[in-house]
């Protein structure tokens, strides 16, 4: 199991660098840069910006100048258009905000989904059933940038129980809308995949034998169905959580959270390559990071599977 | 008193293309410590007999008739009522051992699970006597090997394990659904003897659901031939052999390929009988 954490450690390494690589290469190749504007600034002075950024410099000794701040120091560098600011401040303080709602609805899309999936799958073809089934399809054809307008209309406008948005340094009231608009869609994947894991489970030749041995029901079902049914829920939750913590572009503008993925939108309008890069990078490694502790957690559920 | 009787026992399916009637009619009746065989080819409704019996039937499936085990009506009991039947007075076993088993499960806990909950045993007590009953089916090293999980054991070795775990309550009646089909030839024979061997120490019946005429003929009692959901004949298993009746009996043991005859084409059922029939 430690050797293969550490292979896959490993490969994580050359797997980031391709990352950053293609990104850095893609992120050049669009037209413009960024100090292009409107009304063109000199020659000269643009070259002097440039400049002062090693933008003069080959695409290769950019790169590597990059990855070397990268490496060496952890420094991503200063952020192209907010002169104050490095990318390291950006990401520092976009990435609690997007973490602590993304995180919340993440709890809240697996707890909610998980048990509406199974419940469906237990009372099958009930009225529960088509319940949960509605619920979820229905949860699964709201984009979340439809989501977030009823939302503020129903709670801001014409309830008047939430603040229709900012961050307030993440009082309860400001993170009920952006964990409800940000989790519907992965409640309503997370809910369909349970129901139907765990409706083949429960026909499976084992939970037969479970119901021959005379366990009652809540038994069959807690004991022998569960884990199995949770199974193939795995590999979708990691990719999902980082999908959730990295946070959505949706969310941060209506809501103004404040999130990463607001910064990250604006990096990219605005060709403010370092701050693209960082979150590019971030979102990468842990990704790998997440999907490695998936490839774990299925390790650790099923005994077939040993490294 | 028999400990089974079964009488007018019919299983029947709600489906999108209307009833489907899997047993009409089956009546057996089974002493203690006798051994009943029922034959008949695939889709013939011996497995949702049992089914029916211990009332495992899928959502879809009903059961009506009757059903008495030592004098008791057991069929369509609600559940809870009924889970104190399984395992502990009938249990079952199943004809793929391969997938029976809770694979996510170490076999101590799938064996123990159930002593602790029928017998109310504790959790050392129900290991211990669980070892005991692996060791009865010829599991060798049987206090190590139960704590591996299913994997790790091979086809034979699982269904072993699925005798073992059937028989940890004493049940009275065992139903044996296809027990060695899955299994390789060699490993059937074994297995069987491991069942026969068992019966006589614990005095069970046996309910045998096979394809095997050759295991029935060498343990059962009595046959019960089926075909199409309908019994076609129930009688003492050395008269059916001598003398089978109808003529579907006589197709299938004409069917069982012989060594001592030169034949140039096997035999097969023919269904001829069923012209004529009301249906």
């Amino acid at each position: 199991m430690l050797k293969y954490t550490f292979r896959r450690v490993l490969v994580a390494i050359p797997t980031l660098l391709i990352l950053i690589i293609i990104s850095f290469l893609l992120m050049h190749a669009a037209p413009g840069g960024p100090f292009t504007s409107e009304r063109p600034l000199p020659p000269q002075v643009l070259a002097n910006i440039e400049a002062k950024y090693g933008l003069d410099n080959p695409l290769y000794v950019q790169l590597w100048e990059y990855m070397r701040g990268i490496v060496i120091e952890f420094d991503f560098g200063p952020s192209f258009q907010r002169k104050d600011r490095t990318v390291n401040e950006i990401m520092a303080q976009g990435f609690p905000i997007t973490f602590t709602y993304g995180g919340l609805s993440f709890v809240a899309a697996t707890l909610i989904g998980g048990t509406l999936g199974i419940v469906a799958a237990i009372r099958q073809n009930t009225i529960i059933d088509y319940f949960a089934v509605g619920v979820s399809i229905g949860a699964q054809v709201l984009p979340n940038f439809v989501m977030a307008p009823l939302l503020v209309w129903l709670f801001t406008l014409t309830l008047g129980w939430l603040p229709g948005g900012g961050w307030n340094g993440g009082a309860w009231q400001n993170l009920i809308m952006p964990v409800i608009a940000l989790s519907t869609s992965y409640m309503a994947s997370i809910s369909r995949i349970t129901r139907s894991s765990m409706l083949e489970v429960l026909n499976s030749n084992y939970i037969r034998t479970a119901r021959a041995k005379g366990l009652p029901e809540r038994t069959v079902i807690l004991r022998h169905a569960l884990k199995p049914s949770l199974v193939p829920l795995i590999s979708y939750l990691g990719v999902a959580f980082v999908g959730m913590i990295t946070g959505s572009v949706v969310i941060d503008i209506y809501f103004s959270t404040g999130g990463m993925g607001q910064a990250f939108v604006n990096s990219a309008l605005n060709r403010d390559y370092s701050v693209m890069m960082g979150i590019t990078i971030l979102v990468g490694a842990l990704t790998i990071v997440f999907a490695l502790l998936a490839d774990l957690l299925y390790a650790w559920v099923d005994p077939k599977i040993r490294y | 008193m028999d400990i089974l009787d079964v009488k007018n026992l019919s299983v029947t399916f709600d489906t999108p293309d209307g009833d489907v009637h899997a047993v009409r009619d089956v009546s057996f009746r089974l002493g203690a410590g006798k051994t009943l065989a029922i034959v008949g080819e695939s889709g013939s409704g011996k497995s949702q007999t049992a089914f029916g019996i211990l009332g495992l039937l899928p959502k879809n499936g009903h059961a009506s008739g009757s059903v008495r085990y030592m004098g008791e009506e057991i069929l369509n009991l609600p559940e809870a009522e009924m889970n104190k039947y399984r395992a502990n007075k009938i249990a079952m076993i199943f004809q793929d051992p391969m997938t029976s088993l809770n694979p996510y499960m170490r076999i101590s806990k799938q064996l123990t699970e159930v002593l602790v909950y029928h017998k109310g045993m504790g959790k050392r007590e129900a290991l211990r006597e669980s070892i005991r009953m692996l060791e009865a089916v010829r599991i060798p090293d049987a206090a190590s090997r139960v704590h591996m999980y299913p994997h790790e054991f091979s086809g034979g070795m699982r269904q072993r394990v699925m005798i073992a775990m059937s028989l940890l309550c004493g049940p009275k009646l065992l139903i044996a659904d296809e027990p060695t089909t899955a299994l390789d030839v060699t490993v059937q024979a074994e297995i069987i003897d491991v069942l026969i061997d068992l019966q006589e120490d614990l005095g069970m019946a046996i309910i045998l659901i096979t394809h095997d005429m050759a295991i029935v003929a060498g343990t059962c009692e009595d046959t019960l031939v089926m075909f199409g959901g309908n019994v076609m004949e129930y009688r003492p298993t050395i008269d059916l052999f001598e003398t089978p009746q109808h003529p579907y009996t006589k197709g299938l043991l004409e069917a069982v390929p012989r060594l001592d005859r030169d034949v140039k084409t096997l035999s097969t059922v023919s269904y001829g009988f069923l012209e004529g029939d009301e249906k």
